[in-house]
């Protein structure tokens, strides 16, 4: 039996959409032993253009290699709203930066979390590894791969010296994301 | 410092990584490029990866110069590559052609983007089959491999410098964007298990050495410049001694044998993969990031009991004749999706000879075709 997962993560150059689909991929790849195929889109700009990362799950082999109607839809941005809001599949999972994406109505059949991955982002210090939160959320909300796989490979893609920050933004991504699916609400302090 | 060079394991990297990996492993010392969408990821890869291994990297002002050296790098005694993606392949048509002539072991990456000209730099094409067998002026023979995964960019990049070494020619990994820029598992075996072909040395005294003095459709060894032989390298004309003569008695032994080395040695250069085939009333055509979508349209279709089968080309050229011979006398069609306007289908409507229909499916380039619509084509012909 085929249990297949299309995964889009999508927002705008630089906020590590690229990586984040890297390490979510690696993580069923190399870490749980599952078929993965990644594979992105981005404009011409370094900066500030739509980008997406799609990753396709499988426990067998993966032909087609791109995500049409994705199961778990990731927004980092209102313009990838804009370009990718439509493509979720039924019944399936988005996940919003709770801050940077607003939605004009809740769409129906799909399973809505917000989360605000940049603000939790900021106050470790480091806008950068929203994307490290986002994928802690991820882990927590949609179960792509175990807590451990994901967090294997984000310290197996990550710089030498930034495990410490890297590791708790994603705990922070993942504490929240579990308090969303255990408690209907976010975490205490937040 | 060579133990940096087969890095056994696996792995979780794009095509462009896997085909600069392929190309260490199979003992690749010397690269020379320009950066160009999609492809600069493989110069990237052997920027860093090279010194690790005692080579040698090296940007160079355009892909005229890059072609040039690398088949001066190949006559230094070293196993030599670039990469590219369509415009840079068009400038290197002109050194393809000297590397032919000159019977000059080497690897030219093309990661196909959308052309003509500059085109779609960040997305698909696979428009460069027709230029890879015909591009450079004169007659030839070619050997293209076609990968369709970031694993086949590994393996076929080792294969491409073996076939390159066995029969002394350029040989074009003719890979796309979308295979390119994937990212998939790549298992690295263990050295032991990879097969490298080592360049032959001539065996005769130097004195009776001929570098351009065939056995059957096979090239003589290669001597390499420091090594004591006289070796003369024109891209005229030549003699088996490779001195130029303009003659047309040479012109025919000359090209006959750069054409022949190949067209002779077809049956041992040819790799494809056959799904489903036996009793197939229509037989999918496809390479490279197409050939995925066809098997997952063919594998879809046979679960709802239709005869349909896939013939992918792990190889390109020399083209599977043979194959699609045998085929044409079995099928109602050949239906051959691509990303281009017809070119592989071309070759299959010529091999076929009318006995079965050729059916293009051709996108222009920027998105790949969806299982739904191969399926719904090879439907019309069941």
């Amino acid at each position: 039996m085929s249990t297949k997962q299309e995964i889009r993560l999508a927002g705008f150059g630089g906020q590590g959409i690229i990586l984040s689909g890297h390490i979510l991929g690696k993580a069923a790849a190399l870490f749980e032993k599952k078929e993965a195929v990644f594979t992105q889109s981005y404009g011409p700009e370094a900066r500030g253009g739509s980008c997406s990362a799609d990753v396709v799950i499988s426990n067998t082999t993966i032909h087609y290699p791109k995500v049409g109607q994705p199961d778990i839809l990731v927004l980092m941005s209102q313009g990838a709203l804009k370009t990718y809001g439509g493509s979720i599949r039924q019944h399936g999972i988005m996940i919003l930066d709770a801050d940077l994406v607003k939605l004009e109505s809740e769409p129906d059949g799909v399973t809505v979390y917000r989360v605000p991955f940049t603000r939790l982002a900021e106050r470790l210090g480091k806008t950068i590894v929203a994307n490290i939160v986002m994928l802690g959320a991820l882990a927590a909300l949609a179960a792509v791969t175990s807590y451990e796989s994901m967090k294997e490979s984000v310290l197996s893609s990550i710089p030498r010296g930034t495990e410490e920050l890297n590791i708790a933004a994603f705990d922070k991504g993942y504490e929240y994301g579990r308090s969303l699916i255990e408690h209907g609400r976010p975490p205490e302090e937040d | 410092m060579a133990e940096k060079d087969v890095l056994t394991g696996e792995h979780f990297i794009h095509g462009d990584a896997a085909c600069a990996e392929g190309g260490l492993a199979a003992g690749c010392r010397f690269f020379a490029g320009y950066p160009i969408t999609p492809a600069t990821e493989v110069a990237e890869r052997m920027a860093r990866r090279l010194p690790e291994v005692g080579g040698i990297y090296i940007q160079m002002e355009d892909e005229i110069a890059s072609m040039a050296a690398i088949l001066g790098a190949s006559w230094g005694g070293v196993k030599s590559m670039t990469s590219t993606s369509g415009p840079g392949f068009s400038l290197m048509m002109e050194n393809i052609g000297l590397g032919m002539m000159t019977e000059t072991p080497c690897v030219v990456v093309n990661i196909q983007r959308g052309g003509p000209s500059t085109g779609l730099p960040t997305l698909v094409g696979q428009a460069d089959v027709m230029q890879a067998r015909w591009g450079s002026h004169g007659d030839y023979g070619c050997i293209a491999v076609s990968p369709a995964s970031p694993q086949e960019c590994f393996d076929l990049t080792i294969l491409a410098f073996n076939l390159s070494e066995m029969y002394r020619q350029p040989v074009f990994v003719l890979a796309d964007e979308v295979v390119g820029h994937m990212t998939e598992k790549v298992i690295i075996p263990p050295r032991e298990q990879i097969h490298v072909a080592q360049r032959a040395k001539p065996a005769v005294e130097r004195s009776k050495y001929l570098p351009f003095e065939s056995t059957g459709p096979m090239p003589a060894p290669m001597a390499i410049a420091g090594d004591g032989y006289h070796v003369h390298v024109t891209g005229l004309t030549h003699d088996e001694r490779g001195y130029p003569v303009i003659t047309d008695a040479v012109q025919e032994r000359n090209v006959r044998h750069i054409v022949e080395k190949v067209r002779m040695n077809a049956h041992n250069i040819i790799r494809v993969d056959e799904v489903a085939l036996e009793d197939a009333d229509v037989v999918v055509i496809a390479y490279g990031c197409t050939s995925r979508v066809a098997r997952q349209a063919v594998e879809d279709m046979r679960r709802k009991g239709h005869r349909v089968g896939l013939l992918r080309l792990v190889t390109l050229w020399p083209f599977p004749s043979n194959i699609v011979r045998r085929l044409a006398g079995q099928v109602k069609a050949f239906v051959v999706p691509e990303i281009n306007y017809g070119q592989m289908a071309l070759e299959v409507e010529r091999t076929a000879g009318g006995r079965a229909e050729t059916v293009l499916m051709g996108l222009m380039g920027g998105s790949i075709h969806s299982p739904q619509e191969i399926q719904e084509v090879v439907g019309q012909y069941l």
